[in-house]
């Protein structure tokens, strides 16, 4: 029994399940010349054109960029630059339509060519003399993605050093009308095989397998004579079906080995690359050309002539149809992509990326577009045809059943969408597209579920925070009280201390009735200071510390000085309800003149007004809702109009107090429904407080003054609202006036 | 004499399962209800607090005391299914006039903003950056579209914006109309 090597190298070929076998229509064009197309007038350049991230633009509107300049730089792994097909001028970076199915705005460079074709300086490279890290970083640099259709990073797929087995070079192209692969095959054959070389180099592998599709026989020749010299490289030419040139189905095909369920080729020993990719390798090496430009077929029959054609990357899909004659029928379709795996155009506007191979223009005799869905008949016929062992069917009733568990359990995920199973459907059951809604949605559940562990993550962590916080403060607070009391404590040692000193100087000799009728009077005058000093406490008074257990009169006064503090702080209490609308006028006039200098100078000044302005809006809002306010915002009104054409800052402190006042109206409406009136505004201080906010519109009428009174107008707002908030924040602190 | 071996068998093979489970209770304890966890897995970690409890985990421990399991808007019918499969009763429909509409995240209008904090002590999952007096912002990526913050900002600058579609996370549309381009000349 030969080992796998050895029957590999005998040329062995082995099978897939599957596949199916379209109309090829290959003629069309593989046998026509590449065609060149005229500078369109606009470029349209999508700075993201692979898997991965957009790199960090380098250019902006307006500056005049060279042949193949970056556009972007790759600032990590996943990123991967566009540069500029041509010379020209950046005109605009904005959102356009991008070659996508859902044709979604992305970030796109627009690029006016101006038809002088300035390349950059070019730096060739001799791989052979050249370190493997300055190998991928030129492919990296190059702005080279797979181009077979996915778009993957090539210098990450080419930078696995050790473990290579096979390099395979998918030249199968298996997808009808397509034939870009074909063509450069059997122009650049002589570059490609040098590409292959370039990567023989990075990857070190034991032996390069070509596939080409059987229906290619002048790529196959071509190919074969340019890899004549070289043991190694074997053209391997595979039987026509669909989808061979599955990554998956063509490593079956050309080793018999199979990628494991969520693993890469590279798992298994194997790198597959396309074969434009090869050749895009090969030509950033040596000449320094960047990936700006790519051979994508053009066919269709409202075409008079399909054709291939070399094509800069940006290039609008309406222009490259022009330059093939396009006539267009009624509710024409444009495909992008072959007619098993691409997307229908939305507009002629999207532009050619670097995963482009083919545009397809057909006429509706040509690709019918698929007729009404009806119900499964249950024919097995897709499970027959699918490439990947899957059972289409299973996987579509979970589909609409939306049964994402089951569909993972029947590995959705290793469907490759090639479009075998609708193809053959009788039933004409749309199955990949419920494949595909299904895999957005799992892929979106993902990714929901991720965000939900790390928000969960973030909130435990907060709570964490939160308590430890709290647990500190406590601790603070016992440490401060602890010292509070034995601060007491050795003030009452001290005390008594005294008082025993005292004692003992008086004389000893009268120890009679008398002096026990006062040593009993100390001792309950004690009791009534400990009782005092209880109730301080209970109180948390600072006026606990005044307490003396040193005798009667002292004692006395002590409970004196309490009633007394007791009293004024009632009275305090009492006095504060009319106070606020005194203070603040008050407090107000002397703000207003210390903000007027400082108004007038600094613009920002006016800003903070406003949002102040805002704030109180809303307080009041809050605290005076259930107040008549339509009488109140009546005046505001007509007041704020006149400003705006006066001021603009004038105009955003009135949008301001606008916003503010529709908030209350509708929280207000949300008052009214649910609760009484009385509930909701407890605070007897509302009326009163309502009064200087009707002062705000007042004050207005100085706005029709020039600039500098306006500034003042701001400062005075401004004033107000502190005031404002000066006077809210005092009832709930009326220890600090006493 | 046979029936009291019997019986002196049986009552020492008790006592020995007996201690033998007694011992497996106390040495095998689950610690916590593991109910909560897997109820507290299902729910979408929002943290929103529109079921009335504050945050998800407490809804959870609620609902694995006999809460109803309707009452989490952003986890829509999908969480109810999930929870109901889990509990094994049946699912009802979302405790609330609004189905989850899209999704959302707050965004703070920077110009407006006066660097009160207030919507930073709001948040649950810490996804505002920001000082006292400083403008403070949204780190999208971290914030769940709860809405707390909304309510607390005095100068109403934060608004909820819809997450906008990218071609990453769009959708294959299967109603869509196949799209045609109109003959042009």
């Amino acid at each position: 029994m030969p080992s796998l090597f050895q029957q590999i190298k005998s040329g062995q070929l082995w099978d897939f399940h599957g596949g199916i076998h379209p109309p090829a229509r290959k003629k069309l064009t593989s046998q026509v010349a590449i065609g060149q197309i005229s500078l369109p007038e606009r470029l349209y350049i999508p700075l993201r054109q692979h898997i991965g991230v957009a790199g960090k633009l380098l250019v902006k509107a307006g500056d005049t960029v060279l042949k193949g300049q970056a556009l972007t730089a790759a600032d990590n792994a996943m990123a991967i630059p566009v540069h500029a097909p041509t010379s020209g001028k950046v005109l605009s970076i904005e959102a356009y339509p991008s070659a996508h199915p859902s044709a979604l705005p992305e970030p796109t460079l627009v690029l006016e060519p101006d038809g002088l074709e300035q390349w950059r300086p070019r730096h060739a490279l001799d791989y052979l003399h050249t370190e493997r890290p300055h190998l991928l970083a030129r492919i990296q640099q190059a702005g080279i993605a797979g181009m077979g259709g996915a778009g993957f990073p090539t210098h990450i797929k080419s930078g696995a050093s050790t473990g290579v087995d096979y390099l395979i070079i998918n030249a199968v192209e298996c997808e009808p009308y397509i034939t870009a692969d074909d063509v450069l095959m059997q122009h650049e054959a002589s570059t490609i095989v040098r590409g292959i070389d370039i990567l023989c180099k990075l990857l070190n592998p034991k032996a390069v397998l070509i596939g080409i599709e059987d229906d290619k026989p002048l790529a196959i020749t071509a190919m074969q004579q340019a890899c004549a010299g070289k043991a190694d490289y074997l053209v391997r030419v595979v039987p026509a079906k669909y989808p061979s040139g599955g990554e998956k189905q063509l490593i079956k095909l050309l080793t018999s080995k199979e990628v494991p369920n969520g693993r890469r080729p590279l798992d298994i020993g194997i790198v597959m690359q396309n074969v434009g990719t090869v050749f895009a390798i090969a030509q950033a090496v040596e000449e320094d050309i960047p990936l700006i430009s790519r051979i994508v077929t053009v066919v269709g029959q409202t075409l008079q002539h399909s054709q291939n054609i070399r094509a800069l990357i940006g290039t609008p899909v309406g222009a490259l149809l022009d330059a093939c004659g396009f006539a267009p029928e009624p509710q024409q379709r444009v495909i992008m992509g072959g007619p098993m795996m691409g997307f229908t155009l939305p507009t002629l506007q999207i532009p050619l990326v670097k995963t482009t191979n083919c545009i397809i223009a057909p006429t509706r005799h040509e690709l019918p577009a698929a007729g009404p869905e009806m119900d499964c008949i249950r024919c097995g016929a897709c499970a027959e045809v699918c490439p990947a062992v899957l059972l289409p069917q299973q996987l579509v009733w979970y589909a609409k059943a939306k049964d994402y568990d089951q569909l993972k359990a029947h590995n959705l995920a290793d469907c490759i969408e090639c479009g075998a199973c609708a193809y053959v459907c009788p039933s004409e059951i749309p199955l990949v597209q419920y494949y595909r809604v299904a895999k957005a949605e799992i892929r979106e559940l993902a990714r929901e579920e991720l965000k939900a562990e790390q928000a969960k993550a973030r909130f435990e962590a907060r709570k964490e925070r939160l308590e430890r916080d709290k647990q500190q403060r406590a601790e603070r607070n016992q440490a401060l009280a602890a010292q509070r009391q034995s601060m007491l404590a050795e003030q009452q040692k001290q005390q008594i201390l005294a008082a025993q000193q005292r004692q003992e100087q008086q004389p000893q000799e009268t120890l009679s009735k008398e002096q026990i009728i006062a040593e009993r009077e100390r001792k309950k005058a004690e009791a009534r200071a400990y009782q005092a000093a209880k109730a301080e406490q209970a109180e948390g008074s600072p006026a606990a510390t005044a307490e003396t257990p040193a005798a009667d009169p002292r004692a006395a006064a002590v409970a004196a000085a309490i009633a007394r503090a007791k009293a004024k702080k009632q009275a305090d209490a009492v006095a504060h309800e009319p106070t606020p609308a005194d203070s603040a006028p008050a407090e107000a006039a002397p703000a207003t003149t210390a903000a007027q200098p400082d108004a007038e100078t600094d613009p920002r000044k006016a800003a903070v007004a406003a949002a102040i302005a805002r704030a109180k809006a809303k307080k009041q809002a809050e605290t005076a809702s259930p107040e008549p306010t339509p009488a109140e915002s009546a005046p505001v009104a007509p007041a704020a109009q006149p400003e705006s054409d006066t001021d603009p800052r004038k105009a955003a402190v009135a949008a301001a107090i606008a916003r503010a006042k529709a908030k209350k109206l509708a929280e207000q409406a949300a008052a009214t429904d649910t609760s009484a009136p009385d509930q909701t505004n407890p605070d007897q201080t509302a009326p009163v407080e309502s009064a200087p906010e009707v002062a705000v519109p007042e004050a207005t009428p100085d706005t029709t003054a020039p600039d500098p009174a306006a500034a003042k107008k701001a400062a005075i707002a401004a004033a107000i609202a502190r005031a404002k908030a000066k006077q809210q924040s005092k009832p709930t602190e009326p220890e600090q006036p006493s | 004499m046979s029936m009291l071996t019997a019986l002196l068998a049986l009552g020492a093979l008790a006592l020995i399962f007996g201690a033998i489970l007694g011992y497996a209770a106390l040495r095998f304890k689950v610690e916590a209800d593991p109910l909560v966890d897997q109820i507290d897995d299902i729910l979408p970690q929002t943290q929103c607090g529109q079921c009335g409890y504050p945050g998800c985990r407490p809804y959870a421990e609620a609902i694995a005391n006999g809460d109803a399991i309707n009452k989490c808007p952003p986890g829509g019918d999908a969480a109810i299914k999930k929870l109901a499969d889990l509990l094994g009763v049946s699912a009802p429909a979302l405790d609330s006039a609004q189905t989850p509409a899209v999704k959302r995240v707050a965004f703070i209008r920077e110009d407006d903003c006066i660097g009160c904090t207030k919507c930073i002590q709001a948040c649950p999952v810490d996804a505002i950056v920001g000082a006292s007096k400083q403008m403070h912002t949204v780190i999208s990526n971290e914030c769940t579209g709860c809405d707390l913050c909304v309510e607390p900002c005095p100068v109403n600058c934060i608004d909820m914006v819809p997450i906008a579609v990218t071609t990453e996370r769009w959708k294959w549309d299967l109603q869509a109309i196949p799209v045609t381009i109109v003959e042009s000349n």
